[in-house]
């Protein structure tokens, strides 16, 4: 029978190059449920769809808020998640005590790349076996970046991980011109719409399961849940189908 | 090297409002200086809770020693809330003696009440943060931070609380407390008009069995008359009170921020 | 021959006696009971620190003397240090503990530089503000005073806040801060600040100042001093921070003196009448 020697731990490589327990770890994030990020020139949204274990039990949270000006989304083991997020709120808290400034979002996000990528070269250690989306707002403006296990960090423009996110990515991929001049009601309908798309057939969204994280210029990082995201919901989808189904029209005729 | 080292800044203290440290320059020996990590920078606090609110409220001026070193310094801070303007806030924390001191003593109560929301996502009561904050001044008292503190809120019932301490921790909850340069003229003025100390029944017949008057909760207005009194008439007889009144009211909506200007003399 | 190894290359004992190692530092071979010894009082220092906020931006000057007690001893010592293009440091006090946070400063400096790679210069958003290096520096020596161990300086800090508006606010070797639309440091604040306080009393005075009457008055007050100052000179640094950036010019010197005034002074020593 196959065995594959070369994963017991995150230190060692195989001989084709590869560290299997990272891989693995980012195989975990591809168990936890979707999570979707955009940015425009003046908001940054995060779109996340919750699971419950059981009918019985509460949502998994999958929006963090941070500081005022950013907050995560995040993807795979819950427990990691709080780990680094607990990690980023010190930084945070920090950045304000010394120097009275909000952290910059590129900043927060290569410390906990820093952190991410010791795990994947010390004896002992596992990777985190979580993906976040950080988005928010900083002295520089709106910004989206992404980590993954392997302590690779990326800014984005739109991104979408999780299960079955692909869907999700190839909806924002076709939309990716729009959302630069998008208005903030614009932005969030995008980040549903992406969030829908990946959805089973046996599913939708509801107040129950979507959370929303919206940020923006001279705008604090809040979190929207229940009720509050009843009317997106509502509007999201009538306006955008339509366009959506016109747009693969012309696909087709060309 | 005597001669150098007797260089020293320019900041002699007034001998008459507290201690001086002691700087050897007497008596002919060899001056040696040491370094001494405190200072007093003036001002003076008070604190008046009610059966719906409370009221803090302390001068703006800071001094050292005769030199104003600022006319706006506030030494009223609000405590949690969402971010640098504590949006949402509702306990506020005045503190008086050493201002760097004070300073970072707001900071640590502000960053523990920050923790705890984001760690219980709900915020901390007043009850809860006067206990940290006594622990807080306590886990210090080897080098203590050199300030008495006032902190105000509405507790759980609704009730306007107000929590007094000593620079070392040990705090109570009281009706109203005044500190700083001019608690020894405001305190006797409060125990008098808020806790009705010495008043009598008027018409009551002489004597050892005269009762007192019994303190009643005060309405916010008489309140802020009460502390507007009480400063205007500090900054008369004390050189280290003046330029500027803040005043700080805690309601169950929020804090509602007063400034009005005092003599500058 | 000696087989110690230890022994090799050195001056031997029997030669030239033991070795006295009564200076070293105790992982050297020093005594034992040599304890950690920290600043007790400044030794080579500098003295008034001024500024004053105008409608859009700062003025802040010092003279360029470093006294060794009553000696003047550097002449050319500078004692404004910009910090980037929106703020600049004054330093009062030891001259030593200046320039070591002086290095500290420019670590400071790569390490935004890097961290930020600011890569438009006209950007100046996300550059740190004079607001935030007031926070950092006052973090400094509040820390440092409190390990009893203090940086013997009076800071002004001064250039523009995260919304371009003016900043001016002081650190101090006890970690005291404020801020104020005039500031004086050391024997500017019995003498300059008085001047400074008439021509701007408050924060409104302070807005409708324009850069001219504000260098205007800094420079009055740097005369002020040096007839009143024993330890100061006529040669003085003046910096103007505004949106524009940092000018600083280090080699000002003192005009239009009069020293009429002083035969007029009576009372002092052993002239009595």
């Amino acid at each position: 029978m196959f065995r594959n020697n070369y994963d017991n731990d995150s230190v060692t490589f195989s001989p084709q190059g590869r560290i299997f327990q990272v891989e693995y770890a980012q195989e975990a994030v591809k168990q936890g449920s979707v999570v979707v990020g955009i940015v425009s020139k003046t908001h940054a949204v995060l779109a996340a769809l919750k699971r419950n274990a059981e009918e019985l039990s509460s949502y998994q949270k999958k929006i963090i808020p941070i500081d005022t000006h950013f907050g995560i989304a995040l993807a795979g083991l819950a427990s990691d998640a709080r780990v680094l997020s607990n990690f980023m709120k010190q930084q945070s808290l920090a950045s304000r005590l010394t120097y009275d400034r909000p952290i910059f979002l590129s900043e927060i996000t290569s410390r906990i790349g820093d952190r991410a990528q010791t795990n994947t070269q010390q004896y002992g250690k596992r990777p985190y076996g979580v993906g976040l989306l950080i988005a928010g707002v900083d002295a520089k403006g709106p910004h989206l970046f992404e980590f993954q296990p392997s302590g690779v960090t990326q800014e984005m423009i739109a991104c979408g991980i999780g299960a079955r996110s692909q869907m999700a990515r190839t909806y924002l991929e076709r939309n990716l011109d729009e959302f630069e001049g998008s208005s903030r009601e614009e932005l969030i309908k995008h980040a549903l719409c992406a969030l829908k798309d990946s959805l089973s057939q046996d599913k939708e969204l509801t107040i129950d399961n979507t959370s929303l994280g919206v940020g923006g210029i001279d705008e604090n990082f809040k979190m929207y849940e229940g009720q509050d995201i009843a009317g997106w919901l509502e509007t999201a989808f009538e306006s955008k189908a339509e366009g959506e189904e016109g747009g693969e029209g012309m696909e087709v005729d060309s | 090297m005597a001669a150098l080292s007797s260089y020293s800044m320019p900041t002699e203290q007034p001998a008459f409002s507290f201690q001086n440290q002691p700087q050897s320059h007497a008596s002919g020996g060899p001056t040696q200086h040491s370094f001494y990590p405190y200072t007093d920078n003036g001002g003076s606090t008070l604190g008046i809770s009610g059966s719906s609110f409370t009221i803090i409220a302390g001068d703006t001026r800071m001094t050292s020693g005769y030199n104003i070193l600022t006319r706006y310094a506030p030494k009223l801070f609000r405590i949690g809330g969402e971010g640098p303007e504590h949006a949402g806030a509702k306990i506020v924390l005045s503190v008086v003696g050493f201002a760097a001191d004070g300073q970072a003593l707001q900071e640590r109560l502000d960053m523990v009440v920050k923790m705890y929301r984001y760690q219980h996502g709900k915020d901390m009561s007043v009850h809860a943060c006067a206990q940290r904050l006594s622990h807080i001044l306590y886990n210090k008292r080897f080098f203590p931070y050199y300030v008495q503190a006032i902190l105000g809120g509405i507790d759980e019932e609704g009730v306007g609380a107000l929590y007094s301490y000593d620079p070392v921790g040990s705090y109570e909850r009281e009706q109203c407390r005044a500190a700083g340069a001019a608690a020894s003229l405001i305190m006797p003025f409060l125990d008098n008009q808020v806790n009705l100390k010495n008043q009598y029944e008027p018409d009551a017949p002489q004597g050892l069995e005269k009762p007192q008057l019994q303190p009643q909760p005060l309405d916010r207005q008489t309140v802020e008359e009460l502390v507007r009194d009480a400063f205007t008439s500090a900054v008369e007889r004390h050189i280290e009170v003046g330029d500027g009144l803040q005043m700080m009211v805690i309601t169950k909506d929020g804090i509602e921020e007063l400034y009005s200007p005092l003599k500058q003399d | 021959m000696n087989h110690n190894p230890q022994a090799w290359g050195r001056p031997r004992d029997d030669v030239y006696g033991a070795y006295n190692s009564q200076y070293l530092p105790q992982h050297h071979g020093g005594p034992s009971a040599h304890p950690t010894t920290h600043t007790q009082s400044p030794i080579v220092t500098g003295t008034s620190v001024i500024a004053i906020k105008y409608s859009t931006g700062v003025v802040i000057a010092a003279d360029n003397l470093a006294s060794y007690g009553s000696l003047a001893r550097f002449t050319d010592v500078k004692r404004l240090k910009p910090f980037n293009r929106k703020a600049v440091v004054g330093f009062g006090g030891d001259v030593s503990d200046m320039q070591y946070l002086d290095r500290l400063l420019s670590s400071l400096d790569v390490q935004e530089n890097y961290s930020h790679n600011n890569d438009d210069p006209e950007d100046t958003k996300a550059l740190m503000s004079a607001k935030n290096l007031h926070t950092y520096l006052a973090k400094v020596m509040y820390k440092r005073r409190s390990d009893f161990n203090p940086l013997w300086n009076s800071l002004l800090i001064c250039g523009l806040d995260e919304k371009n508006k003016p900043f001016l606010a002081t650190a101090d070797l006890l970690g005291t801060t404020y801020s104020a639309p005039t500031l004086a440091t050391g024997f500017g604040a019995h003498l300059a600040q008085p001047l400074l306080r008439k021509a701007v009393p408050d924060e409104e005075a302070s807005q409708k100042l324009d850069k001219e009457t504000a260098v205007e008055v800094v420079r009055e007050c740097m005369k002020v001093l040096f007839y009143r100052d024993a330890r100061s000179m006529n040669e003085y640094s003046i910096a103007v921070v505004d949106e524009k950036g940092v000018e600083l010019k280090e080699k000002e010197k003192l005009e239009n003196q009069s020293w009429a005034f002083a035969d007029q002074i009576r009372g002092y020593g052993t002239q009595t009448v």
